[in-house]
This record gives structure tokens, sequence and C-alpha cells, in this order.
């Protein structure tokens, strides 16, 4: 009984947060139209003569996202790689550990480093980058770092879980151990692979403290990772801290960008899961 | 989505011995070519007191063998005599296990296989192995037989034929000819196990080690790759560990059985080799009574 109110409530919750963001985003649309919101290249709705275009906050989130897969990606397929096929027992007690901490360390120290450190030390003192306060590149960077546990992890326990036999199997013909981890692990373990890196860009598009505090407060279309934007999270933190009237359409404008990003992530989920039904091997 | 496998790979045909005494009948499998079987073997591989440590565990211990050209040789005994873990130090498969650990000799054409400066990966191409479960690689037919001449880096002028003749000699081409590019899932049991014998014969290995190919096959099966091992010995050694006596006598030119005697002191049980000698000798006429009372199922 207990159980199935837990099931449920949670079902109730989510059901419950959808409804929260369409009902002030129906309204948001009564004052701005879909094409106006979807396709706008203009992101001021503060401004007197305001417009509600959210292409900028889009391209703030592809930048941060792509920059911080291409960081995460290498980074947690090869500890994953090393952690499964190569590393001794021991090895592998200490490394996992201390990948996992990384997973705990809290965004906003993460937003923090990305400023101060990573934008104000590396790129501009020691490698003279022209790039101001904010950078999308400084945020993706540190986002991609904080996203390797996840890819990591999850990556290590699909490939782990590919039974030795198939090992064997290729050790057997005369394959080294790379060459088992690449042709044989890997396409065996893909589409727990493909889940974990689907649910690193998941947690990227939805990161906000990193960007937040670090790529940058000025809606603009990004073109370059030196530049500062703001992203679609980024804007709605900003946004909810300020003072927007309940039921202005500036207060409506968190909802619609909320409801976007929500959508978003749901596509990518739903993409994902049809991927990985495709490939998945049962062995 | 790859399919289920196959009732027939569930089907567990592991004779076990059974405990009450009783006759083994037996058809030697080559009556007529055991007289030109040579008394000792025209050696391809052999062992020179052999002892395979995992840690501190001595798991077999003094082994001395020779392996002949296009000859099968049996490797029986009850479970924990250390056959399989032999079979696995014939082809360096051991050093895969953490903390094993060979000593003496084992040799290919006279060549320490352990020697300084040899290559392992070199000596499983040249000794291939199939398992106890057959266990394809998760790509189509084809890419499982290509597999191993693309990763040694064979350079076959032309690899549909390589891949054709290899599933031809494992007696698959004709079920599979037309499927090729499908997954390696989609075949039964048989199928599967006959498509990794195809697997290891593509990067034409000298000797293949076979870890009881049969015990998760049912009959029909487990007959079809008994006579597939009997065309394969027209070219390659093959050195096949069974628990299945009726089986080693139907197939092996010559067997070794291997016993497992608990070592003074610890309760640990080591391996070791019995009796080596052509399978009719072995099973009509053992020297040794452990031997004769392995055979008659009154041990094990």
């Amino acid at each position: 009984m207990a159980l199935r109110l837990a099931a449920w409530l949670t079902i109730a919750i989510t059901v419950g947060i959808v409804i929260a963001l369409i009902i002030p985003s129906l309204e948001f649309f009564a004052q701005v139209s879909i094409r106006d919101f979807l396709f706008g290249t203009r992101w001021a709705p503060r401004f007197a003569d305001a417009s509600f275009g959210v292409i900028p906050l889009i391209t703030a989130t592809f930048w941060t996202t792509a920059i911080a897969l291409i960081t995460a990606v290498p980074l947690g397929l090869g500890s994953a790689v090393l952690l499964s096929e190569y590393a001794h027992p021991r090895l592998r007690q200490v490394l996992k550990p201390i990948l996992e901490i990384l997973a705990g360390v809290p965004t906003v120290v993460y937003g923090l480093f990305a400023l101060a450190f990573v934008q104000g030390t590396v790129l501009r003192d020691w490698l003279h980058l022209p790039t101001g306060s904010f950078s999308v590149l400084a945020a993706g960077l540190v986002m991609g770092v904080m996203i390797v546990p996840t890819v990591a992890s999850l990556s290590e326990d699909a490939m782990s879980a590919v039974p030795n036999s198939m090992r064997q199997g290729s050790a057997a013909l005369g394959a080294n151990r790379m060459q088992t981890s690449l042709r044989v692990v890997f396409p065996a373990a893909l589409s727990g692979i493909v889940a974990a890196i689907v649910l690193g860009v998941s947690r990227a598009v939805g990161e906000t403290m990193i960007v937040a505090i670090a790529a940058g407060g000025q809606a603009r279309i990004v073109t370059g990772a030196l530049e500062q934007g703001q992203t679609m999270t980024g804007f709605i933190a900003n946004a909810a801290l300020g003072d927007s009237r309940v039921g202005s359409i500036e207060y409506n404008t968190l909802f619609a960008v909320g409801l976007l990003l929500f959508t978003i992530t749901l596509l990518i989920n739903f993409i994902s899961i049809r991927f990985v039904r495709r490939f998945r091997e049962a062995y | 989505m790859s399919a289920q496998p196959s009732p027939e790979v569930t089907t567990h045909q592991e004779v076990t011995p059974p405990h009450e005494p009783q006759e083994v009948h037996f058809e030697p499998a080559h009556p007529t070519r055991d007289d030109q079987l040579p008394d000792t073997p025209d050696a391809v591989m052999a062992c020179k007191n052999v002892d395979v440590r995992y840690g501190d565990f001595r798991a077999v211990t003094g082994v001395n063998l020779i392996f002949g050209y296009n000859e099968i040789t049996a490797l029986i005994g009850p479970s924990g005599c250390g056959k399989s873990t032999l079979l696995r130090s014939l082809n360096r498969m051991n050093d895969l296990i953490l903390g094993a650990r060979v000593t003496g000799e084992v040799t290919l054409h006279g060549q320490d296989i352990y020697a300084r400066g040899i290559d392992p990966i070199e000596v499983r191409r040249r000794i291939g192995m199939v398992f106890q479960k057959p266990n394809p690689f998760p790509k189509s037919i084809y890419d499982n037989v290509a597999y191993g001449p693309r990763v040694i880096g064979m350079k076959p002028s032309n690899m549909d034929d390589l891949v054709e003749e290899a599933l031809t000699q494992a007696a698959l081409w004709t079920e599979v000819k037309d499927k090729l590019k499908q997954s390696a899932f989609g075949l039964s049991g048989g199928q599967q196990q006959r498509l990794c014998i195809a697997r290891t014969i593509a990067v034409r290995p000298e000797v293949i080690l076979m870890d009881e190919p049969c015990s998760a096959l049912d009959p029909i099966a487990t007959g079809r790759i008994e006579d597939l091992m009997e065309e394969l010995r027209q070219v390659y050694a093959i050195v096949i560990v069974t628990h299945n006596m009726q089986q080693a006598a139907r197939v092996a030119d010559r067997t070794a059985f291997f016993t497992a005697l608990a070592a003074e002191g610890t309760g640990d049980r080591t391996g070791m080799l019995v009796e080596y000698d052509k399978t009719t000798k072995i099973f009509e006429n053992p020297s040794d009574k452990r031997t004769e009372d392995y055979i008659s199922g009154r041990f094990g």
C-alpha cells in the first residue's frame, strides 16, 4: 500500500510539474506567438521594446553542451576502458572512488572554479586568449569535467557487464587488449555507453549553476567558444532571482523557457531510448 | 534486437561418469587408423614437466605430454583434475588470469612458448581455441569470421573467399551463406559453436584446442561437431578436453587421463596425469588401476 502510494505520488508530482510549466506558458503564448518565440533572434524580455526570440539562449546552451561533451566523452570513455579493461583490481579500487568524488562536488564550486581559475587564470592570464570575464568555453570545459564521472561510471558498468568469454574468444584469435576493448567489448557495450553519454547530455543541457556563474549574462547569439552567452538555464536562474511580478509576461517567460528545456531533454531521452533498444545485445 | 538463445543452447548434455559401475561400450573411432598411428606421436606440441599454479594453489603438476600432427588428443578425468587448466596453458590463455603461473616447458615445434621474447599474441594466433560455451561476438556472421584475420593484420587477397572457406571447413557455409550479414546471435547453439570453430580456422592456426566444445549442445549438434573434428584432423592437430568419455572414445586418437590428488597437509587437490596412450589402449586395456576405475565408472 505504502509502496503503491510512493509510486503514484512520484507520477502525480511529475504531472504536477508539467502542469505548472504549461499553464503560465499558455498565458505567455497568448501574448507572444510560438513562431516569434522559437525563431526570433533577439532575446530582450525586460526591455521596453521587449523581444522574445529564444535562439540566443539556445545557441549558448548548444555551445556549452557541445564543449562539455567534447571534454567529457573522450575523458569518460577513456577512463571507462582503463577501469574495465586494463586496471589491476587494486588500481581500480583507488580510481573509482576518486572519480565518484568528482561527481560529488557541488556545482556552485565548479562554477566558481570555472569563473576564477579556468576563465580568469588559464584562458586569459596564461593563454592570453581574447576573451572577457565570461565565456561559454570555460563553462563548457568545467561542465565537461563535472559529467566525466557520469559517463565513465555508467560506461564502465556497461563494459564490465560484457561477458569475459567474449574477451577470451577475442584473445584466443590473437587480438591484443586494445583490439579486444575497441572491437569487441566496446560494440557489445554500445547501448550502455550511449545511455551514459545521453545522461551526460541531459545533465549538461540542464546544468544551471556553472553556466549562470561562468558563461555570462547577456543573451546574444553565440558564434564562438570565447564569447559570453546566456543559456536557457542561466536565464531562468537570473530572472527567477529578479523581481518579476507574478503573472507578468516576464514571469511567464520563465515558464516558457522551462517548458522548452523540458521538451528538449525529453526528446533527447526519447531518442536515446529508441537507440538503446535498437542496439541492445543479449548475451 | 537479438534473438533469444534457442532451447538447444540450454540443453546441458554433459555426461558425468555414472556412479553405478557399468560397462562403457564404445566403438573405436578409427579401427583401421589405429594401426597406422605411430607408437609415439609425431610432436607438434609437447609439455615437459608442466606445473600450473594460481597464486599458491598448484592446479596441475608434472605433466609430460606429446601432441601429434593430424591427431586428436583427448584430455579426460574427473572435475578438478586440471585438464582445462592445462589446456589453457597450451596457448597462454592463463596469462589473462591474475596470479596464474606456468612452469616447465610447453613447446610448439620444439620452441618454448613461454620463453622470454615470445609474444603470447603470436602464440594464440598459431594455437586456436574453442570454448565450452559458444561465444560469438555481437557482430554479423561474416564479421565474426573476418575478425581474427583483421586483428592480426592478415591481408587476404579476398576476404570473402577466406570467410567462405572457413565457414565451409566448419560445415556451416550452406546454412548461413544467405544470411552472412545477420547477427551471429540469431544462430542456434550448435551453429554458433561451428561459427566459433570457423572463426578459429580463419586465422589458419596449427593446433586447435577445444575446451568441452559440446557440453552446451544437444546430441545432434554434438554429432556434427564430432564429424567436423574428424575432418579438421586432416589439417590440424586437435586437443580436446571432454567430460564425456564416449566422446573421447569416439573421436580421439590418443587419450590422456588425469586425476586429482589431495596434497599433503592442505585440503587442496592437485591435478596430475595418470596415463597417456592410444585411445583404444586406454579404454580397453589401461595400465593404471585408476584409469580403469574411472573408465568403468567405479570412481569419479
